[in-house]
């Protein structure tokens, strides 16, 4: 005789939205533990429900009316359950027996999902993910993530620069809620500018994108939605302190005004003051700083008459202090004492969205978004100043509905955005004005099975690039049960914002040259590529509480045109369209390993083949690591019905050898050492409300001996700062508190 | 205001019905079934009939919402329709051969 027995997994979803329950049902047979697909979960004298999907798991949003859990499943007796907490045990057998059943109770987060339903290759981010890095910006969100690869931007201004399939950030399409975001001016530093709390989840396309939100994206799409008054908590307080002398205070206020209107506010500000000098160069190895960002955000939601509406507007400013240990802007700015820099930017952004969900028609609707942003950056390093601004507008008009039925899907919009640039390189004048209307059609076919693709085309008018198409195509194929097949390819181009994209060369003194080739941009002409992509994924189940997923994906981008960035000669670097072959292949294979919910384990293997044709002919690029390992290992402990909990995870990167450039320290043909970083947090939660977190980066102390060549004379010309391959400031220990009312 | 950013949007497109009264219709009635396998089945069934423009089935409610094209299609051939896929409707019933092909799961209970 069969013996079922059921395993009811019940969680809190989220620390501080009780409103959302989340569960596995399972059940047993001959001592094997299966997942229980397709069970009915639903709350009691009402049509709030749902089914478990193919792994057992279910999430369910709360009703005020009832805590009456119903689970049903045709073989076994339906049970109600009293839902008091997020905490409950439960007995369940199948029809017709009544022996006892025992009942295994654990968490169940899902903090990074790869999607087994969407056509591309995304992987979802959610912000408890976001909290293994407690540690503050956008750029440092990364971390835990073997998609993104974090580099270092050069040994002044500790920022961390990300990479896709080899390809340095320029070559992503970096968006907020769709907007895109972290472009032109802002690139260097822009993720610094987003505070990690401000996040609510992020989306990881890789491979070219969609056709929707420009022709941007080459290697991928990083999309990140912020949180939203009306379903964020009323109050949010986070304070940070670490030993390299960094404070952080995050605060959010939400306020539910009527059924229909919210607003927030989202204050966030940091400071360094304290000066470092451990590895005795007489140069900061972290910026002295000071930041503050303001938001404020409008939600609207009418349901009934189907209008959605956003209108958010936000402040930044960032200053930084770099340099020799005692330098002093007032006094020895622009005089060749002493070494220093300083970065002074000011944002403003804003944005409105407007969306209208026909009430009778559920799948076709209209959105508007339409967004602003003035950018002023004004900066020296040592004898060389950099300025730039940049003024942004955008729009976007989208229509979606269908063709016959909802199994056939389309969008079609317009874009419009104008950019203007005013740059001042040293003593040179740059101006430039990019503007670019483009409409596009995308349609997207899915069986609701086992197939779906999406096939994108967009028209653009550029005013330096000339009209041209971007055709994009993702295939989606699940050919066994747990199994998925994608396939995408396309092409994007892009304007190469030298200067503004490649900041380090400041921390230089080579000389800039740049090989006209009469384009529009700086004498150089537009970059375009090809992308192509194959990404696989399989999950199982070894018995029921260990599911592993094995992926892999292959990705090649071919570009037809480059700026090629040459660090190649000794104190120059130059700027020249490609003559002949460059390409970036990219290989990542990946396991994912889950036992009974609490113990996760992520490891990675990264491949990659960035090759280009220089003047000195074809090499790979300097300051990639070719080969890289990661893994990160989580382990939470179960939650009490009052919240709680412990959560500790390690984080392990390995770079293999990056091929370093001539020059004074490394000599011709140098390659850096390869090496480890580890990261590891530890959080308590003592209550729904409150929490305190303690965690090490680079705790094994791994450090690069002389960052910065020719330090000695920050003024001869070899002086560069940004040959950098590994941490500058070594271990670095935080820790810091969460209170969510 | 809403009418004329809905007609400038239409029009270029020209993907828009100009009478969605007519064209668009909407029901709502009892199909059974139990399970995720059971949606999809009942989802496909309604979506693969011409004119049928949307259908949503709902597990604890056994409803399904449908929006269709009177013109092209009418309630009745949308009942038998699903119910000849084994699964009964408020209007249609299932033949006992296409209820006994149904996967396990979603052999609902039959008085």
């Amino acid at each position: 005789m069969k013996k079922y027995i059921f395993f009811v997994c019940l969680s809190c979803g989220v620390v501080f939205s009780q409103d959302t329950l989340n569960g596995v049902i399972q059940y047993q047979e001959s001592n094997k533990t299966y997942p229980l697909i397709g069970a009915n979960v639903f709350w009691q004298n009402t049509t709030v429900g749902t089914i478990t999907d193919s792994e057992g798991t279910f999430q369910l949003e709360g009703v005020p009316d009832t805590d009456l859990l119903i689970i049903s499943y045709l073989g076994f007796k339906t049970d109600t359950l009293k839902i008091e907490s997020s905490f409950i045990t439960h007995q369940m057998v199948q029809d017709g027996e009544d022996e006892l059943a025992e009942v295994i109770l654990s968490q169940r987060r899902k903090t990074m999902q790869k999607s087994f339903i969407e056509t591309q290759n995304i992987l979802k981010v959610s912000s408890e993910e976001l909290l293994k890095a407690a540690c503050c910006n956008l750029s440092e969100s990364f971390e835990t993530n073997p998609a993104i690869d974090v580099n270092f931007a050069d040994a002044l201004t500790g920022t961390k620069q990300i990479k896709m399939l080899g390809l340095s950030s320029p070559y992503l399409l970096i968006s907020e809620e769709n907007i895109p975001m972290v472009r032109g001016a802002s690139q260097a530093y822009g993720l610094t500018f987003i505070p990690g709390t401000w996040v609510e989840s992020i989306q990881i396309s890789k491979g070219v994108g969609s056709v929707t939100n420009g022709f941007e994206s080459i290697a991928g799409q990083i999309n990140t939605e912020l949180k939203k008054p009306l379903t964020d908590i009323p109050f949010f307080l986070n304070l940070f302190a670490s030993i390299n002398g960094r404070y952080e205070l995050n605060t959010h206020f939400n306020r539910k005004i009527n059924e229909r209107w919210g607003a927030g506010l989202y204050i966030h500000g940091n400071k360094r003051t304290q000066k470092f000098d451990n590895n005795k160069d007489d140069f900061l190895d972290l910026p002295v700083s000071e930041q503050i960002n303001l938001m404020n955000r409008w939600q609207y939601i009418d349901t009934e008459k189907g209008w959605i509406g956003f209108l958010s507007w936000r402040f930044m400013n960032d200053e930084k202090l770099m340099g020799n240990l005692d330098f002093s802007p007032q006094k020895d700015s622009g005089y060749t004492q002493r070494w220093g820099s300083e970065i002074r930017t000011k944002r403003w952004d804003t944005s409105l969205k407007v969306g209208y969900v026909f009430p009778d028609l559920p799948y076709q609707s209209f959105s508007l978004q339409t967004a602003y942003s003035n950018h002023d950056q004004n900066s020296y390093f040592g004898l060389r100043s950099y300025d730039i601004q940049h003024q942004s507008f955008y729009t976007h008009l989208l229509f979606n509905s269908i063709i016959g039925n909802t199994q056939n899907k389309f969008k079609i919009g317009l874009n419009y955005s104008y950019d203007s640039y005013d740059e001042w390189v040293e003593i040179t004048s740059f101006e430039r004005t990019d503007s670019n209307i483009g409409s596009y059609f995308e349609f997207t076919h899915d069986n609701d099975d086992d197939f779906s693709w999406i096939a994108g085309l967009r028209v653009d008018f550029h005013n330096n690039f000339g009209t041209f198409i971007t055709p994009r195509i993702h295939i989606r194929y699940v050919p066994t049960e747990l199994f998925v097949i994608r396939l995408s390819a396309g092409s994007g181009r892009k304007a190469a914002n030298i200067f503004a994209e490649n900041q380090s060369m400041f921390a230089t003194n080579r000389t800039i040259k740049i090989q006209s080739s009469q384009g529009k941009i700086y004498g150089l002409n537009p970059e375009k590529a090809w992308n192509y992509g194959l990404a696989l994924s399989k999950s199982f189940y070894i018995g029921s509480p260990h599911k592993i997923t094995l992926s892999g994906d292959y990705y090649i981008t071919n570009f037809t045109d480059q700026v090629v960035v040459d660090w190649e000669k000794a104190r120059e670097i130059s700027f020249y369209n490609l003559e002949g072959k460059s390409f970036a292949k990219s290989l990542q294979l990946e396991l994912d390993y889950n036992f009974k919910n609490f113990f996760n384990l992520r490891a990675a293997y990264k491949n990659y083949d960035v090759r280009m044709e220089y003047n000195s002919g074809i090499l790979q690029k300097p300051l990639l690591a070719k080969n890289r390992f990661f893994a990160n290992l989580g382990l939470e402990s179960e939650k009490s019905y009052k919240g709680k909990q412990w959560r500790w995870d390690i984080t392990l990167h390995h770079l293999g050898v990056q091929r370093l450039v001539e020059n004074q320290r490394d000599g011709d043909n140098g390659f850096s050492d390869g090496f480890s970083l580890w990261n590891s947090q530890l959080t308590h939660s003592f209550s729904n409300k409150f929490e305190i977190y303690l965690g090490g980066e680079n705790i094994g102390d791994y450090r690069q001996v002389n960052p910065i060549i020719g330090s000695d004379d920050p003024f001869g010309v070899n002086f560069d700062a940004a040959q950098v391959y590994a941490p500058v400031f070594g271990a670095m220990i935080y820790t810091g508190l969460r209170l969510k009312i | 205001m809403k009418k004329i950013l809905i007609i400038l949007l239409a029009l270029p497109l020209g993907m828009v019905a100009q009478d969605n009264q007519k064209k668009n219709a909407k029901a709502e009635f009892t199909v059974k079934g139990n399970c995720e396998v059971c949606e999809k089945r009942i989802e496909k069934a309604a979506l693969s009939i011409k004119g049928v423009k949307s259908a949503e089935w709902d597990i604890p409610s056994n409803k399904i919402s449908l929006i269709y094209n009177p013109k092209k299609v009418t309630l009745e051939a949308i009942h038998t329709s699903i119910a000849a896929q084994g699964h009964d409707t408020s209007e249609a019933q299932a033949k006992k051969e296409d209820y006994d092909e149904l996967p396990k799961c979603c052999q609902y209970d039959r008085e």
